[in-house]
């Protein structure tokens, strides 16, 4: 018997060193670019080669990528302010003021975990809209777009959940309102509520259940979706963008010209990080983070705003029974998005901004409806229609539930077949303006609500309200 | 063999489907019965003494901020506790003694004095405890709050006339 010697290298530093990277670096060629890619853990998510019409950047915007930054960032704040915060309502306030004033760099940190906080819904919604309208979601991708509107749900509830823990005016009525939203499901909304508060007010119990869903079970749970998500974006493939007249974008002679994946999109990813990094950390130094008084659960402040996303519904509130403004209007909304995907959708339009010439006037149509119509009934429903009044035999529930909801739908199915008539659409790109239309509400009403909406929730103009 | 005889392969199958989906049903019920809202006894959520009744003036209105409720007297003499958690969204409502009634800060709902709603949004009266009263101390059970569709004289609570 011989001994075979071991044929790697004499040397312990080499020998480390290999037993961690396998690959040559830098890498000599394309080859080994495509290998590093393969055998690194997080390059890994992406495919070693890309199409290269998918990296021009006016297609995404980066902003997939942008969220996951700003969840990095997220985790990385967030860690640092569980080292000096208890959640507890006789130490949160108190540990919030520690934070700014003694804590070395802790309103920065707090700065950032908090504006990132809601960059992120910003971003993930922008993203989702990103999607719908260069027609991302077809088949075969179908169940990636309900995995996004998922994780949109719980970045939304992880920044509800994250409302509440600096324990101050704002937070404590914000979430007060936030889950009253709740009681209105029928049935098991009051249950589902307390369950949630661990109690029938906003409470000690409240801070200690918000606080475990913030720090772990939320992140946790995004963070395994959004491996999922991404690992269905490389599994499905990237949308290759046609250009307007159905014509593949950058293929010539029909082939996709493919580039290696390092250095050309993770250089482009690594700089656009870089750059909005620079952009948060400037913002978070010259942008505080409002904190208001020390929660009092003895008084509401007035006018008692929800979180700011949840403006929108709060202002569908002022104007439907609450059943229908909370529960039954916003589901609505959500159902239709989660099936979007699978509606018939034109092939050739892959990529394209709006579908076709003709879809990008119909979303203006749509975006402009919206922008005269809701404020008109918004006005129109404060200061003149008083349906439950001027049907005072019906229920509430009929009269400002029913009634109205019809009445919209019935506008909406009218909006629908006459633009399609109007612009000789096809199907598709009228659904596309309804979509536009009902976005463009719902953003509208967010925005009357924040800036709108003054003390007693009265109507009245943004610089009367501040 | 009869038809409808269970092969010992589907039998297996369905005592394995029904052992798990037990399983999730316990896991499911540990998990719910951990997490569920535990009552502090002797805070918000038992009886609370609110004095001799007496001493309440006829047609007053007197918050009790522990309690978290008001104690009406209404102008016929009778008693009625309040809950001052808005029935719209749950904020704090404040009685405002110069109009004679509650006025919510946040969307502004309006209820009379007995709890009866004035202005929407609020969708029904204000929700009431129950009150006794014994050798002429009022007492108020903040344990359950009594959600009604309407107000209602049977609501008030009335002292026993000294004899
Ligand atoms: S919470 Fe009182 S009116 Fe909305």
């Amino acid at each position: 018997m011989t001994d075979e010697l071991d044929p790697r290298p004499e040397d312990l530093k080499q020998r480390v060193w290999e037993s961690i990277q396998r690959d040559e670096l830098p890498p000599r060629d394309d080859r080994g670019r495509m290998r590093v890619v393969m055998n690194n853990l997080v390059l890994h998510l992406h495919p070693s080669k890309v199409a290269k019409p998918t990296l021009k950047f006016t297609y995404t915007w980066g902003l997939g990528g942008l969220s996951l930054l700003l969840v990095a960032l997220l985790a990385a704040t967030g860690v640092m302010l569980m080292f000096v915060y208890t959640p507890s309502p006789a130490t949160a306030y108190q540990d919030m003021l520690r934070l700014q004033t003694e804590v070395w760099f802790g309103q920065l940190i707090r700065n950032l975990h908090h504006w990132s906080g809601n960059l992120l819904v910003i971003v993930a919604f922008l993203h989702l809209l990103r999607v719908f309208f260069t027609g991302g979601f077809r088949a075969p991708r179908e169940f990636n777009w309900i995995l996004g509107v998922g994780l949109l749900l719980l970045v939304v509830g992880a920044n509800f959940t994250g409302y509440l823990l600096p324990w101050d005016q704002l937070a404590y009525w914000a979430v007060t309102v936030g889950s009253s939203l709740l009681s209105y499901i029928p049935l098991i909304g009051e249950a589902l509520r307390n369950f949630l508060l661990g109690g029938p007010e906003v409470g000690a119990a409240t801070l200690t259940n918000f606080y475990g869903l913030h720090v772990a079970i939320l992140p946790l749970t995004l963070m395994a979706i959004v491996s999922f998500h991404i690992w269905r974006v490389r599994k499905d493939t990237l949308t290759i963008p046609h250009t307007l007249d159905g014509k593949v974008d950058g293929a010539e002679g029909g082939q996709i010209e493919k580039v290696t994946t390092l250095p050309h999109l993770v250089s482009r990813e690594m700089v656009f990080a870089l750059v909005m990094t620079g952009v948060i950390l400037l913002w978070s130094v010259w942008v505080n983070a409002p904190l208001e008084a020390a929660a009092n659960p003895d008084h509401s402040p007035n006018p008692a705003k929800a979180a700011w996303y949840f403006m929108g519904l709060q202002e569908l509130l002022l104007h439907f029974h609450p059943l229908f403004g909370a529960i039954i209007i916003p589901g609505l909304g959500l159902g239709a998005l989660i099936l979007l995907p699978y509606q018939r959708f034109d092939l050739s339009a892959e990529g394209v901004w709006f579908r076709s010439k003709k879809g990008r006037q119909m979303a203006v149509v749509g975006m402009i409806t919206a922008m005269i119509a809701v404020p008109a009934f918004v006005v129109l429903d404060e200061y003149v229609l008083d349906l439950p009044g001027m049907l005072p035999s019906l229920p509430t529930l009929i009269s400002n539930g029913w009634l109205p909801l019809a009445a919209l739908l019935l506008l909406l199915i009218g909006y629908y077949d006459g633009i399609k008539r109007l612009f000789k659409a096809s199907a598709c790109e009228t659904r596309q303006s309804v979509f536009v239309l009902l976005v463009t509400s719902f953003i509208v009403l967010t925005i009357i609500g924040v800036a709108f909406r003054g003390e007693g929730m009265a109507l009245m103009l943004p610089w009367e309200v501040l | 063999m009869t038809e409808n005889t269970l092969s010992r392969r589907d039998f297996l199958n369905i005592a394995w489907g029904a052992a798990g989906a037990l399983a999730l049903v316990e896991t499911g019920g540990v998990v719910l019965s951990f997490f569920s809202p535990r009552v502090v006894e002797g805070e918000f959520g038992g009886v609370i003494d609110a004095g001799a009744a007496d001493t309440f003036a006829v047609g007053s209105v007197t918050p009790f901020t522990q309690g978290r409720f008001y104690l009406v007297r209404m102008p016929d003499g009778g008693f009625l506790a309040l809950y001052r958690k808005c029935t719209h969204l749950g904020c704090v409502v404040p009685w405002n003694p110069a109009e004679g009634r509650f006025v919510c800060p946040c969307h502004a709902s309006a209820f009379e004095i007995d709890g009866q709603v004035i202005n929407p949004p609020a969708p029904r009266p204000l929700d009431r405890f129950a009150v006794t009263i014994v050798d002429g101390i009022v007492r108020v059970d903040t344990g359950t709050p009594i959600q009604r569709d309407r107000t209602s004289p049977d609501d008030l609570v009335y002292a026993e006339v000294a004899p």
